[in-house]
This record gives C-alpha cells, structure tokens and sequence, in this order.
C-alpha cells in the first residue's frame, strides 16, 4: 500500500517529463511519417526510381557528400584548437571572442550568405581587385563558395562543441603528461586528443550534418546552379519552385536516411576503439 | 633534496610569499595546511605547474626554478590519481620511459618490475573505469616512479581512499619511496598522515611556513 502511494507521488513529475519529451519527440516522427506517406501515396516505383536515377539528383549527392565531408573535416580542425583556447586560457576580451564565434549560429543564414558575398566581393575597402577578383573569379558561385557557407555555419557548432569537450577533461591530465617529459605538444597529441576522442567525433558529425542541412547562406553565396553548387537542400528548393513536389520529398527523405546512415556509421567507429591509431 | 629559497609564487588572485623549506636527500617530507592555504600551489610550483614570481628551488643541488616541468626529474602523484582514460594500466606505466625514448626492452624490464613491485601485475591490460580508488593510486604511483625520478611529489596521495585502503597505501608509499631512495613531498591536511609517514613536517599557515618536526 505505502509503496503505491510513493509512486502516487511522483507521478505528476513522470507524467509531465515525458509528456513534454514525448510532444516533441512525436513532432519529429511526425515529420518524417508525413514525408513517408506522401512519398508512398504519391509516387509509383517506376517514378521513384525516375527521380533518384534524375542526373542532376545524382550529381547533388556526390557533391553533398564532398562538400559536407570536408567542410565537417575543416570545422574539426578549426573546433579543436579554438574549443581548446577557450576552455584553457583566461585572456581579456574572452566573453567578446566568446560571442563573435557564436554569431554564426544566431545570425539568420540568409545574412550569413549575404555578409560572404560582400565579404567576397566589396573587400577590401581600399582602392583594388575585390579577394573574389584575387582569386580569379574562382570562389563565389562555385564549388568553394558551397564549402565556405557550409563550414562557417558547421563550424561554429563544432567549436560549442569542444569547447565543452575540453571543459570535461581535467587539466591535471596534462600536467601530469608534462611532469612525465612531455612538451605542450606532445601532451595534447597523446593525452588530451585521445580523451576529447568522443567529442570530436560528435563535433565532426555534427558539422556534417548541420553543412548538409545549410541552405540560405548557399543560396546567396553559391547559388544553386544545376550541376555547379546544386546540393541536397539546394535540390529540394529547386525540385518545390518547378512545381515538382514529389522530386522534393524524395530528396527530402534521401537526406534523412543518409543523416541516419552517418550518424550510425560514426557511433560504430567510435565503438570500435576510434582513437587507436592516435597512441 | 628538495630546497626552496624565498618562493613568490601567483596563481590567479592567490598569492604565496617568502616561501622556504628544504628536505634532505631521501627523506619523507609532509606539508600540512588546511585547505585553501595554498600547499598544492607549492607543490605544483616545485612541479614546474604554476608560474614562480621570484625566489629558487633546487633539486639535488641543481636550479630548476626556471626549467620545463618535465626538466626537473620529478614524478607527481595528483589528488585522486588523476589516471588517463584511454590507457591501459601498462601504458601508464610505460608513458613516461616511452617519452623519455627508452628502449622497448628497458621499457618492459621496467614495467615488470613496477607491477610486480605495486601489485598491480593482473591489472596490466586494463582500462581505469572499474578499477577501485586504492588500484588507482597504485598505477598513479607506479606512473610516476616509472623514469626513477630522483623526488616525488604527492597532493593528497590518500585523501580519497577507504581507512583500510588508506593504511595499506600508506605503508605501500613508505615502502616504495625508502627501497627507491627518492626524496618526497607529500601535501596533506591529515596530522595522522604527516606523523606516520613523515620524517620532517612542515605547515602552511596564512603564507607562512614553519617546520613543526
């Protein structure tokens, strides 16, 4: 009897934490359950082979997987040390620097795309070739204009994500390392890289998936041009504005199960002792 | 022998002035504070940690004041051992022989010895997670001792373990530093601590020092 009445109790708490999660938890499923089901109600097999075997779709995802590879690779390598710089040193002007690299996250991602164009195009303020005009017209609406919007969204993501890393690994590991003989160096490589493993797993996927989902600051900076700087979200915005819904929940739910298939694969690999090849 | 001569020492807004003890070759020294007095400050200074305003610290008759903590030849054994995740027990062992580019045989050799000597010989091929606080320590030990550093410095080796533990470990510690002839500095706040291991005392008291024994 008593033992229900405890439960009695902390009912309303249970009830309300998992019926908050549940809502939000059913939203999402919702989504994707929607997509699935116009998909099958709406298109044949014939159709559904159509569109995924449609060159300009194949060319998207050879770019989309190329893009996001390695824009996610340099947010990574960008993420660790600044994430490092931030969780280790106290400087004057850190909560500022703190902010600035948080700026991409809140900025609406047309004006991410829109400050890349000027950036591009108008800079330097002197008198002089514009860096897109230094760079022989080779950046904006090109291939590297898709991995600079994609990796200055990703990015940001990604350093949040160190950052954090770090904060959890004590900085006494690297003491230790350096009372044992090691340099500065010597002591990230072999300890704190090893321990921030997990976190830089998850920060590189996350970069992944978030480039894979860019869309606006692409638009303005890459354009989508069909067979040039169309990816996957660029497609779905192409496929809805020729009337083609079908074309764009297809790709809608190719982006979904190649999101699923990264995400899978990399918790694998992590599993299965990622940092090996590290000591 | 550990010497330190008029230490300035800052560590954020925390200051430590006029700092001086010195420890005798291969003796056991204790320094004891209460905490927030600063004594794993001094430590971590001797350590080559924390940035030294002004004054000297010899080891062994040599100036390390301004040397590379991994200059000084001194093995540190951190408050609740502080081991790396990732590594196995042997590679703990074998991390500092193998950064100091000994051979893979005085490697072995060497990692032999220390588990046998540490009783942690049926621990070598495993990771930290699950090892209990008293293992740890032993590793923490044996990683420190592992390039036989001439002084060994320990924060509160024993603070975090079970009585039964903490008495094993203790008379362990005394054993391994008097057969390895090392000098040590053991930092605790525990006067049962200082007067079963120590063979001189020192406390800090509101940024001083005074030898108690």
């Amino acid at each position: 009897m008593d033992r229900f009445k405890g439960i009695r109790a902390d009912l309303p708490f249970f009830a309300a934490i998992f019926w908050i999660s549940g809502m939000y938890l059913l939203l999402i499923v919702g989504m994707l359950a929607s997509d699935l089901w116009f998909a099958v109600t709406h298109v044949d097999s014939k159709r559904f082979i159509e569109i995924l075997r449609d060159s300009n779709i194949i060319s998207s995802v050879k770019l989309t997987l190329f893009t996001c590879t390695v824009s996610a690779l340099f947010s990574v390598l960008v993420a660790i040390p600044t994430g490092y710089i931030l969780s280790r040193y106290r400087f004057r002007g850190k909560t500022l620097v703190d902010a600035v690299l948080d700026i991409p996250i809140v900025l609406p991602p047309l004006v991410v795309g829109l400050s890349l164009l000027i950036l591009f195009n108008k800079m330097p303020p002197w008198n002089g070739p514009s860096f897109e005009e230094m760079l022989g017209h080779s950046f904006t609406y090109n291939v590297p204009a898709v991995i600079l919007a994609q990796f200055t969204v990703a990015c940001a993501f990604a350093v949040r994500t160190m950052r954090n890393t770090f904060d959890q690994i004590s900085p006494r590991t690297e003491h230790i390392a350096l009372t044992l003989g090691c340099t500065r160096g010597r002591a990230f490589r072999s300890v704190v890289i090893p321990e921030a493993w997990r976190g830089i797993s998850t920060a590189g996927t996350l970069a992944w998936t978030r480039a894979m989902g860019e869309f606006g600051p692409i638009l303005v900076f890459a354009g989508a041009i069909r067979g040039k700087t169309e990816v996957l979200s660029s497609t779905v915005f192409l496929e809805i504005s020729i009337g083609n819904l079908e074309g764009a929940v297809i790709v809608s739910l190719l982006m979904v199960t190649i999101a699923i298939i990264v995400l899978v694969a990399v918790r694998i690999w992590d599993k299965g002792n990622g940092t090996r090849f590290l000591q | 022998m550990i010497k330190v001569d008029q230490l300035e020492i800052r560590a954020g807004n925390f200051r430590l002035q006029n700092i001086s003890f010195e420890i005798p070759g291969g003796k056991y020294g204790v320094l004891m504070g209460r905490t927030g007095s600063g004594k794993t400050t001094v430590l971590e200074a001797i350590c080559g940690l924390k940035e030294i305003i002004s004054g000297h610290i010899f080891l062994n008759d040599r100036d390390v004041t301004h040397s590379r903590a991994g200059e000084r030849g001194i093995g540190f054994v951190p408050q609740e051992a502080t081991l790396f995740s990732t590594m196995t027990v042997r590679e703990h062992l074998s991390f500092g022989p193998k950064v100091h580019k000994w051979t893979k045989q005085q490697i072995a050799d060497r990692v032999e010895e220390l588990s046998t000597r540490l009783g942690i010989a049926n621990l070598l091929d495993r990771k930290p997670h699950g090892l209990s606080g008293g293992e740890r320590q032993r590793i923490s030990l044996g990683r420190a001792l592992a390039t036989r550093p001439a002084v060994i410095c320990l924060d509160e080796p024993l603070s975090a373990l079970d009585e039964d533990t903490h008495s094993e470990m203790s008379d362990l510690i005394l054993r391994i530093v008097k057969e390895t002839s090392v000098t040590a500095l053991h930092v605790t706040h525990s006067r049962q601590e200082a007067e079963k291991m120590a063979d001189c005392v020192f406390q800090l008291v509101d940024g001083k020092i005074d030898r108690i024994r």
